[in-house]
């Protein structure tokens, strides 16, 4: 709601020395969101005077029509001689009353007018448009052309009300009497202290039979309809200067006398009106609700097919308007125009006024049905005081007779569905327990009397909200009214005491270890957006059963290539990576933890839930059976060199390793050990590819995978060659943790170290042998460690030899010799029965 | 060891005559002070002290001595024997200072070499700030609340008394989650949570009064991405219901995290507001963290990180309105609470001074490496 200063002073005498910003500050404090003001005209400076355009003579040879004029500007110029001005504008004739700044002057945006030179002529000043003034559109398309009425010489700077400042509110859902003057002004009025004179006071005649005949069929739809009708309007009348000027100030265009009149009385008072040509209405006027398949074509000029909870206003023909959103073409108030035979002006001469009132819900599902938000439809949904549509009616008429020559008709017709006001039952403390402050009952009594409530009773209050403020239900409504009237600034700062808390949980402890340890291993956390398209999944060669093309589908996604949930990190992180890469990054490290979303295939629609009491167990339970899964995981990404090349020698290239060791850095913070297998999965390369286990609740469970990227999927998703990924499920490591660690029992005995070194075949895992080493070690031993992996000729082809460290103690005693080799030797015998290992050299 | 000389012979002991004694020492102190090196002391101390070295075999002599003498060149050979070991242990020490001091310079290194093995990592500012506030509350002895991205509309909206086709729906541009085979549209009753207020509904349902709880995590609406907005973003919820809370009690919640989070000094600024789960409902602001309001009024020290108003808007917060109590569970004439929210994104904007919102998003490391571990 943009609201003139200027007109918003009508209704509140403001001291003349408040300023727009003054203004905003109070309304501020009041709870209205002034979010800007704006200075009209900051920085204009005359002369700007009317002017009477003497003569016109076109200038030829140009690549424009151009225009040298002669203006009669009075004494304004000094010298009562004629003013000489070039003008590219072809809107006017000689004997129009123009707009003319003279040399000297500054316009708006710092442009000062001088003399000057131009197509051959010397131009004495400017013949201004709207725009060139700060004004906004006037629908001109050219300059100003003022009513003969106005003086020459006349101060255009006051005529047009070019000096102004405009608070523009953004109005919350809760508040629509305030987008309105009148609503405004009742806040400002408050904020000040000052007496509101409200526009809506108005004598208004008592309903009669004989007005416009109108038949509501759905009073639940429309509880209030008002009819008035003016006859005998002028066609040729136009809008003065004031009309169309707080039209323009307050974001409207000046269309035509009656439709600027209709505006700007909804402004005013902000009741949505509508003006129908009355030799175009055929019959009565009806509210209904539309008929299956019924049409309309509305004033936008499209044709829309209406539904049948669409509330519509008709006459004997069908649908006429659309209530409380938009009127239709059919009885549209006519533009002026010429008779084509007799040159005639003709236009609308006879309108029917309509304010009504309609259901806030039908309008507000109307207007998102259609996708037509008008400015009544913004009103109507937030709220439009139904008491103030008689007054609306007839300030609609007033100003047609006023302006337009109009006469009003003496038909008033009125539908009023019977209601009482609402009233609000209210403890006279409530607002003191709600802000933690002693207003006292004569405080809340008068803040609430000064919105405009009617309040009974003592320590229990019995509070009648004004017709404007459908929003005032519930006795916190009412606390909320007087706390902002006393000043939220003024409220005490205090500290509640919670009881004393447990910190975090185990999970939440986990989530931030994670996050710690992959950016202590030197990974970049980076929190990529959760939408994929089947490109990315079709890029990482996913197999078409594979369960991460089973995606969560979103109904209106940003853009239609990526219209799913993620079902894997990998996507972000490796779109991350890529992008990093073609910004000159090429050592890269990314981690990400979040969730991903996996249909479970078992998804049911929830029904409705009620709000006015907790739902039950199994109401609850419904709901989670609406939503996909969506547990955590943590995922890596890594390219170019792991460690950088350097003045202490070679670098080395990321490789799997690191990406199972970055799986390993996840599980220990779990306090989890993986079982790593050999495994064939996309994305990754199949000789490339770990399998990680863990044993989750007793069971061995596929957590992750870690490893190469497979080089289609490298070449497909532009990201480096070579690039390796890891990808864990940290819902499962959570559920894989052992709990509280055991504490490991410190020998302080020597240890016994032997070396021994197996030769395998090839394709036996390093894990299995190592796996044999510990069981067939027994107790002894107290760490293994493989520490060279060595092929050749030496070897033999298809075969690799093992060198690991076995270092043996014992808890109570130092160990002989003969003990570690025969626990060493029991290893090796268990590792040649299990994988076929044989000592090397022996 | 020699045995002792029973047949001694007067000539023969002619190197303990005194003057002989005085030579055979001075030979020594001179090779040691010679020694340039430890090499060449350890040569001379082989020479000069050694079983075969002059002084060592005149110290034999003594055993040659008629008896009378014994005494007298005992005596002069043990002294030049204790002035010729001094002399040696001087010397050594000497030279080990002086080889130390050589060999610590050669093995000087140039300790300015850059050393950038393997690059730090470091968490994304946007998860250490989240956890920067939640520890601010669980200090106070909150817990931290959690919740599904893809709610139940019923948590995102109707519990928090967003009445279906009242205009506050429309004010979050939602994504709506398609429904199983056979639903049109947005029937299926999830959304992608368009603020984290819902873990506020499921915070309640799982817990008796009094609840404590601070909710951060990740939310969605239907903006594109551009400086300032993001589909994708993050806030911080917070929650408390008691018996006996009141709007002071939020001020006061409110001052203590601006303190805690950004100076002692800082405070906070409520504006009425509406929000359909908060009744009464306030905008909150806290003094700009940049210019600490000495840019108003003051157009030579404009501040762009407040527009030169002096307050940072930080998000909307209110008494918990009583219709969100009642669906939930909770007896509104017994328990009552208040409710904030508000973006991190936002925050971090201006507390770190990034000027782009896709910063935040686009993962690129140089912007996300010098946040490091805690922010």
């Amino acid at each position: 709601m943009r609201v003139p200063l200027s007109w918003l002073r009508e209704y509140v005498d403001l001291p003349a020395t408040e300023t727009g910003r003054d203004v905003q500050a109070k309304l501020v404090s009041a709870g209205l969101e002034v979010e800007t003001v704006e200075q009209l005209g900051a920085g204009l400076k005359g002369p700007l005077v009317v002017g009477k355009v003497l003569t016109i003579e076109e200038l030829e040879g140009f690549k424009k029509p151009i225009r040298f004029c002669t203006v009669d500007v009075g004494t304004a110029n000094g010298t009562g001689e004629p003013q000489e001005i070039v003008c590219g504008a072809r809107n006017f004739s000689v004997g129009d009353k123009v707009v003319v700044v003279l040399p000297g002057a500054v316009l708006p945006g710092d442009f000062a007018i001088a003399a000057r030179k131009t197509y051959g002529k010397t131009s004495h000043g400017m013949i201004c448009s709207g725009d060139e003034l700060g004004m906004g559109d006037d629908g001109s398309g050219g300059i100003i052309v003022l009513p003969d009425e106005h003086e020459v010489g006349t101060d255009a700077v006051a005529l047009l009300e070019l000096v102004d400042e405009v608070l523009d509110i953004a109005v919350t859902p809760d508040r629509g009497y305030c987008l309105s003057m009148r609503g405004v002004a009742r806040e400002t009025a408050i904020a000040y202290g000052l007496t509101l004179r409200d526009p809506a006071l108005l004598d208004v005649p008592a309903p009669n039979s004989f007005g416009h005949p109108v038949t509501v069929s759905d009073p639940g739809g429309c509880d209030r309809f008002t009819a008035r009708t003016v006859t005998g309007l002028d066609p040729e009348a136009r809008s003065p200067l004031w009309l169309s000027r707080r039209l323009q100030k307050a974001g409207m265009r000046p269309i035509s006398l009656a439709v600027d009149i209709t505006n700007y009385v909804m402004l005013e008072l902000g009741q949505p009106l509508h003006a129908y040509d009355r030799s175009r209405l055929e019959g009565a006027i009806g509210v209904r609700r539309a008929l299956p398949g019924e049409r309309i074509t509305t004033l936008d000029g499209t044709r829309r097919i209406l539904d049948p909870q669409d509330l519509v206003i008709t006459d004997d023909r069908g649908p006429i308007g659309i209530a409380g959103v938009m009127g239709g073409a059919n009885t549209e108030i006519a533009d002026l125009t010429a008779h084509p035979e007799t040159g005639e002006a003709q236009g609308t001469t006879e309108v029917v006024i309509e304010a009504a009132h309609f259901d806030a819900i039908s309008i507000a599902r109307t207007a998102r049905r259609h996708k037509l938000a008008s400015e009544a439809s913004k009103r109507f949904e937030r709220g439009v005081d139904p008491e103030a549509a008689s007054a609306a009616a007839q300030r609609t008429v007033d100003l047609l007779v006023l302006l337009a020559g109009g006469s009003a008709g003496a038909g008033v017709t009125e539908i009023v569905a019977p209601s009482a006001p609402h009233t609000v039952a209210m403890p006279a403390d409530h607002p003191d327990r709600v802000a933690g402050v002693a207003y006292g009952r004569e405080t809340v009594v008068r803040r609430l009397q000064e919105i405009g409530c009617d309040v009974h009773g003592q320590d229990e209050l019995v509070v009648a909200v004004p017709s404007w403020r459908p929003d005032l239900g519930e006795p916190n409504d009412l606390a909320e009214e007087v706390i902002r009237l006393e000043g939220y600034e003024n409220l005490p700062s205090t500290l509640p005491t919670p009881p004393s808390g447990h910190g975090l949980t185990e999970r939440q402890r986990l989530h931030r270890r994670v996050g710690r340890a992959l950016a202590g291993a030197g990974y970049v956390e980076a929190l990529n957006y959760p939408f994929i398209g089947d490109a990315v999944l079709d890029a990482l060669g996913l197999p078409a059963d594979d369960a991460r093309r089973r995606t969560v589908e979103l109904v209106n996604p940003l853009s239609d290539e990526e219209p799913a949930l993620r079902t894997t990190l990998l996507p972000g992180l490796l779109a991350a990576l890529r992008r990093n890469d073609g910004r000159g990054s090429h050592d890269l490290a990314l981690f990400e933890t979040g969730l991903v979303f996996r249909p479970t295939g078992e998804e049911t629609v929830p029904v409705r839930l009620p709000v006015d009491r907790r739902p039950t167990a199994g109401e609850l339970a419904g709901l989670d059976a609406a939503l996909p899964g969506q547990p955590r995981r943590a995922a890596v990404v890594l390219a170019g060199a792991r460690e950088q090349a350097g003045w202490w020698g070679a670098g080395r290239p990321a490789d799997w390793a690191d990406a199972v060791e970055a799986a390993r850095t996840v599980a220990r913070e779990a306090g989890v050990e993986l079982t790593v297998h050999a495994d064939q999965h996309e994305p990754w390369h199949p000789g490339r590819c770990a399998a990680l286990f863990a044993a989750v609740d007793g069971a061995p469970t596929l957590v992750g995978h870690a490893g190469e990227l497979h080089p289609r999927a490298v070449k497909a998703l532009g990201v480096p060659e070579r690039t390796c990924a890891m990808e864990i499920d940290l819902d499962l490591l959570e559920r894989a943790g052992t709990g509280a660690l055991q504490a490991p029992r410190i020998s302080a005995y020597p240890v016994a170290t032997q070396d021994v070194a197996l030769v395998v075949a090839q394709d036996v895992p390093a894990s299995e042998v190592e796996h044999a080493l510990r069981e067939g070690a027994g107790e002894l031993l107290e760490s293994l460690r493989l520490f060279d992996v060595f092929t050749g000729e030496q070897i033999g082809s298809g075969r690799k030899s093992l060198a690991y460290a076995l270092r043996f103690r014992a808890p109570d005693r130092t160990l002989t010799v003969e003990e570690a080799t025969a626990a060493r030797e029991a290893a090796v015998a268990l590792a040649a029965e299990r994988t076929g290992a044989i000592l090397r050299g022996a | 060891m020699s045995a002792p000389n029973k047949s001694y012979d007067p000539v023969e002991v002619e190197a303990l005559k005194p003057e002989q004694i005085e030579r055979i020492r001075d030979e020594a102190l001179a090779a040691f002070a010679a020694a340039g090196d430890l090499d060449a002391l350890a040569h001379a101390k082989t020479a000069h002290t050694s079983g075969t070295s002059p002084l060592a075999l005149a110290n034999r002599e003594i055993g040659a001595l008629p008896p009378q003498a014994k005494a007298e060149a005992g005596k002069r050979v043990g002294q030049a024997r204790a002035a010729v070991g001094r002399a040696l242990a001087v010397r050594q020490t000497e030279l080990e200072a002086e080889r130390d001091a050589r060999v610590l310079v050669e093995e000087a290194v140039d300790v300015t070499l850059p050393y950038d093995r393997v690059p730090a990592g470091a968490r994304h500012p946007l998860t250490t700030f989240m956890e920067r506030v939640a520890d601010v509350f669980v200090a106070m002895g909150y817990e931290v609340a959690e919740g599904p991205e893809a709610e139940a509309e019923w948590f995102n909206f109707d519990a928090l008394n967003f009445v279906p086709d009242h205009p506050a729906r429309q004010m979050q541009d939602t994504f709506f989650v398609q429904g199983p085979e056979g639903t049109a549209g947005d029937e299926s009753g999830v959304v992608l949570r368009t603020h984290t207020s819902p873990v506020q509904a499921r915070a309640l349902l799982d817990r008796e009064p009094p609840v404590y709880v601070v909710c951060p995590g990740r939310v969605y609406r239907t903006d594109e991405l551009d400086a300032t907005h993001t589909p994708v973003f993050h806030q911080i919820e917070l929650l408390a219901v008691d018996e006996g809370l009141t709007m002071a009690d939020l001020k006061g919640t409110l001052d203590h995290m601006v303190q805690a989070l950004f100076g002692p000094d800082m405070k906070t600024r409520l504006r009425p507001n509406y929000f359909p789960f908060t009744e009464p409902s306030a905008e909150m602001d806290m003094v700009c963290y940049v210019c600490r309001g000495a840019s108003v009024g003051n157009p030579d020290r404009p501040c762009r990180t407040c527009g030169s108003e002096g307050w940072i808007e930080l998000g909307g917060c209110g008494m918990v309105n009583p219709k969100v109590l009642v669906a939930c569970g909770v007896d509104p004439a017994k328990y009552s609470g208040f409710a904030f929210g508000f973006g991190i994104e936002r925050m971090l904007m201006f507390r770190h001074n990034v000027e782009d919102m896709r910063d935040m998003v686009e993962g690129d490391v140089r912007f996300t490496r010098p946040f490091g571990m805690e922010i």
